[in-house]
């Protein structure tokens, strides 16, 4: 039984919690993800680790009430137990292996969606005990779901807000406002890193190529084990066959078989579900995800 | 009483268990169980036994079977075996203890396997306690994994006093028997709890949640927590899949995916949130006794469901009780048959699986005749759902993540056969990890070998 020792609710529908993991807290590392179970019967879900403190034992994760798992989550409180925390799973971003003199050489860019920003955070927070600057493009569809803004800004070197209605920051989506600092700021960039909706991730990707800057992407698919035991998981990554829960979640956005992973992830979309979903995002949500905006309304449950 | 037949034992109607998950077979009763016992000749040098991997002391639980003292007969297999009503349910016996049954030259051989099922049975409806240990060594030894192997070396270092925990990956213990092997083959609840329980209660510690190679690892559980030796028996659970184009395409999962999802998840019952599809027609792609729990399965969901394999039903691997079975349930077999691609319709999920007529060759050195592709012979078969299992080979989570610990070029862990001694001093292992996909009964006998040297080798530091 692993004891929710702080929960939060962040902005509407998503909550942040922290978990009392020992084990997990010890090593868990930047774009590692764990598995979480509330009871007997519930189902397993992944969610990417948005903080770890060693010290205290406790995980940090963030999560958006998207369907039958998430609500039920959202319903435990402080102080109670959950049935199930594992990880953490998969491996940690490429970069913590890197030379960290030439990491400073390098300009970095984050691009988070909607709760894609927990699983940026960390990242950031790492590059900045390390000593170096990057930026980070944070969309949200609008102002009240905007989350971590003032955590990211204590450990990137810029932070650009997008919003889709242009109640905060920039208006526009984060593949907009990507363009618009390389084409008029002058802004140049080595790296990319961009987590959030796979609808967002692809267009991200998209938009990075034409400038040959290399970006990974943190691939959120239908996830049972966890381990590496089952496979559905995969992913197409350069012609091959992936699992994403061993061999990722981060991969080469540029070589990723986007489209698959969107049929995939939407295999067991219930009827349930999808139902909840229009009623809670209306209309906006299917028009949304037509245009490749980084909303973060399906964002939450991997 | 005729010595050369067996006594029946009843079986669910197949067209009534081919709706449900409850088990097939039923077991024997008291009376029934004496029956047979009382078949066993009682040989002087009983060949059974040198075929039984952990050399159960079978004529001795089959003679107190027959004077009913059922309680002395959990305890002789108790020395033996810590879970006979698993074995005795999914043994290959035929291959085995049965297969060198005496009576089975001209007859039947002895129900060994169901009259230990049904003493493995008895005493937990009983609660016969078999907790009995040695005195306790303050001695630490670290198990990774809760399948047949992991739990058969914990519950034996655990009887010789050892202060033992198992670190399982998953949320439940019990690894394939589980996740893997069905309600309706192997009960979870009755069966698979209370013999897991049994080791439980010889003082075995169990930490589920602990991927080891993640959460843990090897070279700490060693340096940091005191662990003196450690056995892995963490199993072959990567899939395979085929390498045919479509194979990404929704409504194609491994074998171990939709076995997991319906017996570790419980998707197929309501009240349990993980979801599970099935379509109206399923193929399952390979011929072992995964294929059958895969396809007997998919079955009791409710589809027609086709087992697909490119050999022909003489070399299908799976044991000849489970194709009966399957065949009995109405399981339509798809013989000398090979998928080449997987066709997806403009959603991107499956409507057929594009499949060759094969032929056998002449066998080749190893004996085994090759199939070959009958030229022409391409045909589409209408299918909305393929499940792959064509076996599965260890993951490499735990050899990546541990110094000196050798592993062959099938990711295999290298391991003495007689000890299971690797590569690493104080390391053993044991089981699929080592051997690759095999059976339950093999992987007890790797832990309990494995046990044995575990206790040799702690026992000749102190000296």
């Amino acid at each position: 039984m692993f004891k929710i020792a702080k929960k939060k609710l962040l902005v509407p529908n998503i909550y942040l919690m922290d978990i009392e993991a020992p084990r997990v807290a010890k090593s868990a590392k930047p774009g590692q993800f764990i598995i979480i179970k509330t009871d007997e019967r519930g189902e397993r879900v992944p969610l990417t680790i948005c903080d770890y403190d060693e010290k205290k034992g406790t995980v940090t994760i963030v999560f958006q009430t998207v369907g039958r798992s998430t609500i039920d989550l959202a319903r435990y409180e402080e102080g109670e137990y959950v049935q199930d925390f594992v990880g953490p799973l998969g491996r940690p971003s490429e970069f913590i292996d890197e030379n960290i003199e030439e990491l400073k050489d390098k300009n970095v860019l984050f691009i988070s969606g909607g709760v894609g920003a927990a699983p940026v955070y960390p990242q950031v927070k790492w590059f900045h005990k390390n000593g170096i600057k990057v930026d980070v493009i944070m969309g949200t569809r609008t102002k009240d779901l905007l989350i971590l803004e003032e955590e990211m800004k204590a450990v990137a070197e810029n932070v650009y807000v997008t919003t889709d209605d242009g109640s905060y920051g920039f208006k526009g989506l984060v593949t907009e406002k990507f363009k618009d600092l390389v084409d008029n700021e002058g802004k140049k960039y080595d790296y990319v890193v961009a987590i959030g909706p796979i609808v967002m991730m692809k267009f991200a990707a998209l938009a990075t190529k034409p400038y040959g800057i290399k970006t990974i992407v943190s691939m959120n698919p239908l996830m049972v084990d966890g381990t590496g035991m089952c496979g559905a998981c995969r992913v197409t990554v350069g012609n091959r066959t992936k699992f994403a829960c061993v061999d990722g979640p981060e991969f080469d956005g540029h070589l990723i078989d986007f489209d698959e992973a969107i049929r995939r992830q939407a295999m067991y979309k219930s009827e349930e579900g999808r139902d909840a979903l229009k009623a809670e995002e209306g209309h906006i949500e299917i028009e949304h995800h037509k245009n490749g905006g980084g909303c973060g309304c399906c964002g939450g449950d991997r | 009483m005729n010595r050369m037949k067996r006594t029946p034992i009843s079986e669910q109607d197949p067209k009534v268990r081919a709706k449900n998950f409850e088990e097939v077979c039923l077991g024997y009763t008291e009376e029934e169980a004496v029956l047979e016992a009382s078949r066993c000749l009682q040989c002087k040098n009983p060949l059974c036994v040198g075929a039984c991997p952990v050399m159960i002391y079978i004529p001795k639980f089959i003679e107190q079977v027959k004077n009913r003292e059922f309680e002395e007969a959990a305890k002789t297999i108790a020395k033996y075996s810590s879970l006979p009503a698993v074995c005795g349910r999914v043994c290959p016996q035929e291959s085995q203890c049965e297969g060198k049954c005496i009576l089975g030259i001209k007859g039947e051989p002895v129900a060994i396997g169901k009259l230990e099922r049904f003493v493995g049975d008895w005493s937990r409806e009983n609660n016969v306690n078999l907790s009995e240990t040695e005195p306790k060594k303050d001695k630490k030894i670290a198990v990774i994994g809760s399948g047949p192997a992991g739990l058969t070396c914990a519950g034996d270092l655990a009887k010789k006093g050892y202060d033992v925990t198992i670190f399982e990956a998953l949320h439940e213990t019990g690894g394939v028997l589980v996740y893997g092997i069905p309600e309706f083959r192997l009960p979870k609840e009755t069966v698979v709890k209370s013999e897991i329980e049994n080791i439980k209660k010889l003082g075995v510690k169990i930490e589920t949640n602990v991927i080891v190679g993640r959460t843990a690892n090897i070279d700490k559980l060693m340096e940091e927590e005191g662990f003196e030796a450690v056995f892995i028996g963490s199993g072959a659970g990567l899939p395979k899949f085929m390498g045919i184009p479509g194979e990404n395409s929704n409504g194609v999962l491994s074998a171990n995916e939709f076995l997991t999802r319906v017996n570790l998840m419980k998707a197929y019952r309501d009240d349990y949130a993980t979801p599970v599809k099935i379509g109206k027609k399923v193929a399952v792609v390979g011929g072992g006794n995964v294929a059958m729990d895969a396809a007997r399965t998919a079955l009791r969901l409710g589809a027609e469901t086709h087992i697909v394999y490119r050999r022909s039903e003489e070399e299908l691997p799976a044991r000849v009780e489970e194709v009966h079975h399957a065949k009995e349930e109405g399981i339509i077999l798809d013989l000398l048959t090979n998928p080449t691609e997987i066709i997806a319709d403009e959603k991107g999920w499956v409507k057929g699986m594009k499949c060759v007529r094969m032929e056998l060759g002449e066998p080749d050195a190893s004996g085994r005749r090759s199939p070959r592709v009958i030229e022409g012979s391409e045909f589409i078969m209408d299918v909305d759902t393929v499940i792959m299992s064509l076996g599965t080979s260890p993951n490499p989570l735990i050899s990546s993540t541990t110094k000196g610990l050798d592993v062959n070029k099938w990711g295999c862990i290298v391991a003495e056969t007689a000890t299971g001694k690797t590569s690493k001093n104080g390391v053993y292992a044991g089981g699929d990890a080592v051997t690759g996909a095999a059976t339950v009964i093999l992987a007890m006998e790797a832990g309990k070998k494995a046990a044995k040297a575990i206790d040799e080798f702690l026992s000749s530091k102190d000296n």
